[in-house]
């Protein structure tokens, strides 16, 4: 065994949150006790037809996929069950399974009441993420919101969905509001790095102060700064 | 909980006898080697003789080598310094497209903001660069070539020597004739490899690599950290990155490590020595490794070639899981080595090695290297074979992606 006589480089026990402003990776220990202990991801053996309700979001090349099965009662649009599965970080999995537990905890929340979910009570109740890791809990919100959606297109209650509408900032690109706050989540702060990611204002530079603008409050409101 | 370190390809623990060489040149002898007293001289005697030992081991002379603080600013100097310095002469490099960050980013730098053009080579499924292919991409106005020695993520060895030989012959019979030259220079392209990688285990003869530059560092041969080495062969022309005293011919200003420069020395030496040995003693651990892993856990893919590969490298795509969980799932069970999964990167981009290969960002997101090292031992191995299985199945139930089987079979 190795015996260099150094701690080890990750996993002491103990390794806490991160007050550092978001530069360390370690998790808080709610968060590693909902990754090495998933709660109400979806059985192998489960029979999808059980729920009448599914979400997805995101795909395997941005490298997070969540996929949601809910059971919600018609009657009192209560979410008695909320199953996932996901193709993700650490963050993934533990914001999911904490989310799974507050749309399911004391009797299941209204669909009204889920769809106010913000990644940030999330987070909370997760004890904080590493900032870079705050997309990963962004994910589980909206899947949660594409299955709302879902069950009120199966149970023809269409009035009752909601879009989620996205603004077009560069006509020329055809990259959105939504699209600009995608790439912040993914880490691009600056101009550059978004361009990078969404080709925004490449051909059509006078949208690009607006841009700026949008870069610097999606990182206000996701990094606080 | 064991202990299992398999992350050497990214930094190994000194050498006791590294740091026993090192130690007086923290302490008593702390001299300058630039000052003009007794202290001084001791100090910069150290230094020449470590640069001696170094230009033995080599194969070079000894005012051929020029310290730096690592193998980034190594690559840095081989790629920005020696372009910035030549580019009278031409203003096209070839790399390939998985080097290093410190190569392949300073070579998109030239691109994107110094007018240089750039030609990025892929490598094949296997993870490897034909001599065909550079020669291919040679033009009359190439004035650098860089493939790296040895990736340091999939661990595949390059026919560095076969390239250099074939680039001297191209050099001799094409001059280079861009319109602004002095006619009759046989000097472009000029060749540099990144062999960080390569120091604990291939040879590091430049006559037999025919390498113009070659970027060494300390920290991937149970050196310190923080300190490397570029060899610039006579006549090969660098312009500084930074500015001041006239250390490193004024190519690289700044007082030397003076200890951390005898540490590598000292590691150097080592590393040469004992690497056949202890290249032996690894590939047979690092083959039980892959076959092991094979063996017990479905849906997995080698990357990188089975056998041109470093002996401490086994780098693993596990279909349809996400690096960074696996990492720290592996973490808890006290073994600890390293993804190509965005989650783990600051850009959140996935490995641009694996990509390169020619596969898809799951596959990427799912590759997990283990580099092995002098602690490893056949326990170690057989510990790790134990534990993945289960913590594979474990993140797979949780996976709703089901990679194309076409990548793994």
């Amino acid at each position: 065994m190795s015996d260099y006589n150094q701690p080890p480089v990750i996993g002491k026990a103990g390794d806490v949150t991160t007050k550092d402003g978001g530069k360390s990776w370690f998790y808080t220990d709610v968060v590693k006790d909902h990754f090495f202990n998933p709660r109400n991801f979806m059985h192998e053996d489960a029979n999808p037809d059980d729920y009448n309700a599914i979400g997805k979001v995101g795909s395997p090349a941005c490298g997070d996929e969540l996929r949601v099965w809910m059971k919600v009662d018609p009657a009192t649009e209560k979410i008695l069950d909320f199953r996932w599965k996901t193709f993700g970080c650490g963050s993934a999995i533990a914001s999911t399974s904490m989310a799974s537990l507050m749309v399911t905890e004391n009797g299941g929340m209204t669909l009204s009441e889920a769809r106010t979910i913000k990644p940030q009570h999330i987070m909370d109740r997760l004890g904080g993420l590493p900032a870079r890791k705050f997309h990963c809990s962004v994910l589980c919100d909206k899947a949660l919101r594409d299955a709302i959606n879902d069950f009120y297109r199966r149970t023809d209650q269409v009035d009752k969905m909601v879009v989620e509408a996205s603004r077009i900032i560069d006509p020329v690109s055809k990259v959105t509001d939504h699209d600009i706050e995608e790439a912040v989540l993914d880490g691009a702060t600056t101009i550059e790095a978004v361009q990078a990611k969404t080709k925004v204002g490449i051909g059509n530079p006078s949208v690009l102060p607006a841009v700026e603008e949008l870069i610097r409050f999606y990182r206000e409101k996701y990094f606080g700064a | 909980m064991p202990n299992v370190y398999l992350d050497h390809a990214a930094t190994t623990p000194l050498d006791p006898r590294v740091l026993e060489a090192m130690l007086p040149y923290l302490k008593e002898n702390f001299g300058n080697p630039s000052s003009f007293h007794s202290v001084g001289k001791d100090a910069k005697d150290a230094l020449d003789d470590a640069r001696e030992e170094m230009a033995k081991i080599l194969h070079v002379r000894a005012d051929e080598l020029l310290f730096t603080s690592g193998g980034t600013e190594s690559d840095n100097l081989a790629v920005l310094g020696f372009c910035r310095a030549n580019q009278s002469h031409g203003k096209h490099l070839v790399v390939t497209a998985f080097e290093h960050h410190a190569v392949i980013e300073a070579a998109m730098h030239l691109e994107k903001k110094e007018g240089f053009e750039v030609t990025y080579l892929s490598p094949d499924h296997d993870g490897m660069i034909s001599l065909e292919q550079v020669m291919a991409a040679i033009r009359p106005d190439t004035i650098l070539v860089s493939v790296m020695y040895a990736n340091n993520e999939i661990g595949t060895i390059q026919p560095i020597g076969e390239i250099g030989n074939a680039i001297q012959k191209h050099r001799k019979q094409n001059p280079n004739t861009m319109p602004c030259l002095q006619p009759g220079n046989f000097q472009f392209p000029v060749f540099h490899t990144d062999a960080c990688q390569a120091t604990g285990a291939l040879d590091l003869d430049v006559e037999k690599l025919h390498v113009d530059l070659m970027t060494i560092n300390g920290s991937k041969m149970y050196g310190p950290k923080g300190v490397g080495a570029l060899y610039v062969r006579r006549g090969v022309k660098i312009q500084p990155l930074q500015f001041g005293g006239s250390q490193e011919k004024g190519i690289r200003p700044g007082t030397e490590n003076v200890a951390g420069i005898i540490g590598m020395a000292k590691a150097l030496e080592i590393a040469q020595g004992e690497r056949v040995a202890e290249s032996q003693r690894l590939v047979v651990l690092r083959d039980m490794l892959i076959a092991g892993i094979r063996e017990r856990v479905p849906k997995v893919r080698l990357n990188g070639h089975p056998t041109k590969r470093l002996p401490n490298n086994v780098n693993i795509s596990f279909m349809d899981l996400e690096g960074e969980a696996f990492i720290l799932y592996l973490d808890a069970s006290g073994i600890y080595a390293s993804t190509g999964s965005a989650c783990t990167s600051t850009t959140l981009d996935p490995s641009h090695v694996i990509l390169a290969l020619g596969l898809p960002y799951e596959v990427a997101h799912g590759s997990v290297r283990f580099s092995l090292g002098h602690s490893t031992t056949a326990d170690d191995i057989q510990y790790v074979l134990e534990t993945i299985p289960p913590l594979v199945a474990k993140l797979r139930a949780l996976s709703p992606v089901r990679v194309d089987p076409k990548y793994y079979v």
